[in-house]
């Protein structure tokens, strides 16, 4: 029956075809874009109400100290990532990104502190070279493993506290980015307070034997509907996150793609742990200096999605090519096309005029301040 | 006469003007459209040219002039609210009336019962 056998399948794709979904291949699995209700509805679903995602093709990697000292995995993995590890605390969790020798993003990930340990969770499609990559450099000081026995599910939307709280944990007392075992049937989980969706939410991980037990439960509640790729993205960009493999990779630096804010001040020129990860001189350079070139927001002023790799120019003739889209549709919330790309530093200001490349015509559009809609996460 | 494409458009021609859409099948797979671009009245067509956009949230798709022929009338109302397409696709959410340059060209096209049969 399967026509593409070579596509994984997380634990939850028999749930996904009993409830309707529309499947397309992504970073090599069988994946739900869609369900009946459609994207747009998914969308707003979860920007209302609570949506529930399967991001179990994610990679979830455990990072443990051969040491038993947990300062020693996030020294080591500060060797490969831009952000304060050491200072993360117990129980929080931090974005961050590995870096290349030339300055670029391998790929962007979320690291908890658990204690003993540090959790992270990577891309799909770039988890196998993650975890090589971290084998490779500090593999000596840290036990690296790609746990395939976890699901990882994403509750997101204003409800998804409530929700989660009437069913199993008392998940309300948790801030933004902390991490926390909660109890899901019984069962230990390690529950987030994040998301990717610009919505107060969760991510769960747990065991695979009860992962769709879990979802069914929380699939009963009024509140909450299945949520596809397709919602996922439009959420991800209305919220002004970045895609990687479209806003980031490895030809753009954290700087160009305006990541700064992940790169805290002891990581940078002047702090006690400054540099000490892959390409640190550009990106040390371009945190003082600026980047010749950045990710920006960008406003149609018409109704026509400009979509990826649309190429923007300064003028309306289509002359002077500047930049190209990287993520752009429309935008349910923000009830228009709205889209990301990059340009010039001396183009980037909100309220610059630029024109993208649409069909032939030369679209007008206006630089904007990201994000398009107002997060809701509870800091 | 109503006459389909397996394109997924629909043709109803009356003399030699076809009024076009989109199959109720290819709305729903299209899911909600949040825009939808028209050709310009007056412009020609081969079979086969792009002669309007839809896009949904994800994606945008083209749709392909059936037959020869020039645009006589485009439905405005669908560029204004495209979630007209989805929700009458086969009525108030037409695209575009053609002036057919062979009117015998139409015989080739699919009947409902070819048309449905081929998307079972």
């Amino acid at each position: 029956m399967n026509d593409q056998p070579e596509l994984k399948q997380t634990p939850l794709h028999a749930l996904h075809l009993a409830l309707g979904a529309r499947m397309v291949p992504f970073a090599g699995y069988d994946m739900p874009v869609q369900y009946p209700a459609g994207v747009l509805k998914e969308h707003l679903h979860t920007r209302h109400s609570a949506g529930l995602f399967d991001v179990s093709h994610m990679g979830q990697v455990v990072v443990r100290p051969r040491s038993g000292n947990i300062a020693d995995a996030a020294l080591a993995l500060e060797s490969l990532v831009p952000a304060d590890i050491l200072g993360l605390p117990e129980g929080r969790q931090r974005y961050g990104f590995f870096t290349d020798d030339s300055g670029g993003i391998l790929d962007d990930l979320m690291i908890a502190n658990r204690g003993d340990h540090l959790f992270v969770v990577v891309n799909a499609a770039c988890k196998e070279a993650d975890v090589e990559h971290m084998r490779r450099h500090i593999g000596d000081r840290c036990e690296i493993t790609l746990l395939d026995n976890r699901a990882l599910l994403a509750l997101q939307g204003p409800h998804a506290v409530a929700v989660l709280a009437e069913l199993w944990s008392d998940v309300a007392s948790m801030r933004f980015m902390d991490a926390a075992e909660c109890l899901l049937h019984d069962q230990p989980c390690i529950v987030t307070r994040s998301g990717y969706s610009g919505e107060d939410g969760f991510e769960l991980s747990l065991p695979v034997s009860y992962a769709e037990d879990v979802a069914k439960r929380l699939l009963e509640h009024p509140d909450v509907q299945p949520v596809g790729l397709g919602a996922r993205d439009s959420l991800r960009l209305e919220a002004g996150l970045c895609l990687y493999g479209n806003d980031i990779d490895r030809g753009t630096s954290p700087v160009e793609a305006g990541l700064e804010w992940a790169i805290q001040k002891v990581r940078r020129r002047g702090g006690a742990r400054a540099g000490g990860f892959p390409g640190a001189e550009r990106i040390l350079d371009e945190l003082e200096h600026g980047a010749t070139r950045r990710r920006v927001g960008l406003k149609p002023d018409g109704k026509a999605p400009v979509r990826p790799p649309a190429a923007l120019f300064a003028d309306a003739e289509g002359n002077e090519e500047i930049g190209r889209v990287t993520s752009g549709g429309f935008g349910p919330s923000a009830d228009g096309p709205i889209a990301m790309g990059y340009v010039p530093t001396d183009k980037a200001a909100p309220g610059t005029r630029l024109y993208a490349e649409v069909r032939g015509k030369y679209l007008p559009l206006t630089v904007t301040s990201l994000p398009f809609v107002t997060p809701g996460y509870k800091r | 006469m109503l006459k389909f494409t397996a394109e997924h458009e629909w043709l109803q021609i009356d003399g030699d003007v076809a009024t076009v859409g989109i199959t109720r099948h290819a709305a729903e797979q299209l899911g909600d459209l949040v825009f939808v671009e028209l050709p310009d009245v007056g412009a020609s067509f081969s079979k086969g040219d792009d002669a309007a956009t839809v896009e949904s949230v994800k994606a945008a798709s083209e749709v392909y002039c059936p037959l020869d022929g020039e645009i006589t009338e485009v439905n405005e109302a669908i560029t204004a609210d495209p979630s007209l397409v989805n929700s009458d696709p086969q009525g108030a959410g037409w695209f575009f009336k053609l002036r057919l340059a062979n009117r015998a060209d139409a015989d080739a096209l699919l009947d409902e019962a070819a048309y449905l049969e081929s998307i079972a």
